[in-house]
């Protein structure tokens, strides 16, 4: 864990209650920015976070140990202030305005304004890679891995959709909230985390 | 920069995923590679994988906060105590637990029996655990796991069962430990055994790497790899003889990246409590304060058997 560097580097928290968060802060480390593992509420304090990473998990379980740890409350205070964020799978699913096949108890922060379904290309032996073209990057197709992956069912106004499966949105972007129901963590392609730590830049 | 806008309003919903599977196979999409399979032991990593035996007790788990459930007919304390022979567990309750949970449904396979194997494919569970917790079927051949579109994750007590079950397509690797029993010594055996390894195989040089595949008994490129990046090419959780959240938090600390629980919740006084202090201390293992807070008041552990007393060594089967 590391907190802001001297030389004034960006600091992205990336939410670490359990599933790939690792892979994501290899990623953002290759992107030259500091990362801090959020735990707890008092790892918010360590340094002014400039974003905020939500990796794929499992969602019941994040959604979960948010309560019981007390983050929820300060981390749906950060988003509402306009922290910029990009959530993967889970990620997504946390901040959607509303989720199907999710459990009853199951809140999330409503951060973008889209539905998504849980699970909704199934289990395991339906999950799948495929290349995407995403307009926004520039070189090959962006290899993108779906593991028991959300489906985009509903797009607010005002939501981009970066890039689609078969017409179906896999990467959508509001304002500074982006996400995917993909995880661009499990390649060594770091282009959508570059391009995610050059929107904060700016 | 300006993407599509799509007006989606699927209403029926059943419909609407089958359409999108139907889809997802036309678009140059892959399933079942490599990437895929290890992928879903990614998104388990820091979490708890809890063995349940019904689905009343799979909602317990999933209302504590497992990232999945392991089902299977009793638990490791049971087998151990009942004798004869344990097999893959009957379709119709894995089923069962399938309807009730939206986490990633597990289920064990004995070593070596790839047609049990091939019908837990067939229900779609999640994760197929190569099991010496059920009896063996085979004495000298694990299933070749590079044969299934289902992930496998296999048991090891030291770096080179592990690399070889790498070796014959395992996704995720588990310390064995003695399940069954509540004693945590044969974990920490196991996980001491395997990462100590891997830190010497870091310090090796290249001629020394040849020593070292020969005397693991592991392919070369898979020692050559540990080499080069210092950690297993896929997860390594900790499973067997975990009963406190202090034992989730000595795996973690001691370098697993997830823990299973068998026995060792729904063979305590109060099984809820105790699964969600387990999930809060996994996810939390570095913080002292957190684990003496979420220990408290939990009620007695599983008895447990000393391992002295164990009179059959599950972590022995396996070759």
């Amino acid at each position: 864990m590391s907190s802001r560097s001297s030389e004034g580097n960006l600091t992205i928290g990336v939410l670490a209650l359990q599933g790939a968060f690792a892979r994501h802060i290899e990623a953002l480390t290759a992107c030259g920015v500091d990362t801090v593992e959020i735990r707890q509420p008092k790892h918010l304090e360590v340094a002014d976070l400039d974003g905020l990473v939500i990796p794929g998990g499992e969602s019941t379980t994040m959604s979960k140990l948010l309560d019981s740890l007390e983050l929820r409350e300060p981390i749906g205070k950060l988003l509402a202030d306009g922290l910029p964020v990009f959530g993967t799978c889970a990620g997504m699913i946390m901040l959607a305005a509303d989720v199907s096949d999710g459990r009853a108890d199951q809140a999330s922060f409503a951060t973008i304004d889209i539905g998504v379904r849980r699970n909704g290309y199934g289990r395991q032996l339906d999950s799948f890679e495929a290349d995407l073209e995403i307009d926004a990057l520039e070189g090959d197709p962006f290899r993108a891995v779906f593991i028991r992956a959300p489906v985009v069912e509903r797009l607010g106004s005002g939501v981009e959709v970066l890039a689609s499966v078969d017409d179906v949105p896999v990467l959508c972007r509001s304002g500074s909230v982006l996400v995917s129901s993909f995880h661009p963590e499990l390649t060594d392609d770091h282009r959508l985390h570059e391009m995610f730590v050059g929107g904060l830049a700016t | 920069m300006d993407g599509k806008k799509i007006g989606l309003r699927l209403n029926m919903a059943e419909e609407a995923t089958s359409t999108l599977r139907a889809m997802a196979e036309n678009s140059a999409s892959e399933h079942g590679t490599v990437r895929v399979k290890r992928g879903l032991a990614e998104m388990l990593k820091g979490g708890v994988i809890m063995d349940v035996v019904n689905p009343e007790q799979a909602k317990v788990a999933e209302d504590a906060g497992a990232v999945a459930v392991m089902a299977l007919e009793r638990v490791p304390a049971d087998i151990r105590k009942d004798g004869g022979v344990a097999r893959m567990s009957d379709p119709e309750m894995v089923e069962g637990i399938q309807e009730v949970t939206t986490i990633p449904v597990m289920a064990k396979a004995r070593i070596g029996h790839f047609v049990e194997a091939q019908i837990l494919q067939s229900l779609g569970v999640d994760y197929i655990d190569e099991s010496e917790v059920l009896t063996p079927a085979d004495e000298t051949h694990h299933i070749d796991k590079f044969a299934f579109d289902v992930p496998f994750v296999c048991g090891a007590t030291n770096l080179g069962e592990a690399l070889r079950r790498i070796s014959e397509g395992a996704c995720m690797i588990r310390s064995k430990g003695e399940a069954g029993t509540g004693d945590v010594v044969q974990a920490v055996r196991h996980l001491r055994s395997i990462i100590g390894d891997i830190k010497k195989i870091g310090q090796a040089d290249e001629a020394e790497l040849f020593e070292w595949a020969k005397q693991l008994q592991a392919p070369l490129p898979l020692v050559q790899e540990i080499a080069e990046t210092g950690e297993l090419p896929v997860p390594m959780f900790c499973a067997g003889g975990l009963a406190t959240p202090a034992d989730a938090a000595l795996a973690m600390q001691l370098g697993a990246q997830a823990v299973f629980v068998g026995s060792g919740i729904f063979k305590s006084d109060d099984p809820a409590p105790r699964a969600k202090a387990i999930v809060e201390a996994t996810t939390n293992f570095n913080d002292a304060d957190i684990l003496a807070k979420v220990s408290r008041g939990l009620g007695a552990p599983m008895t447990g058997i000393n391992m002295d007393e164990v009179n059959t060594k599950f972590e022995e089967r396996g070759w």
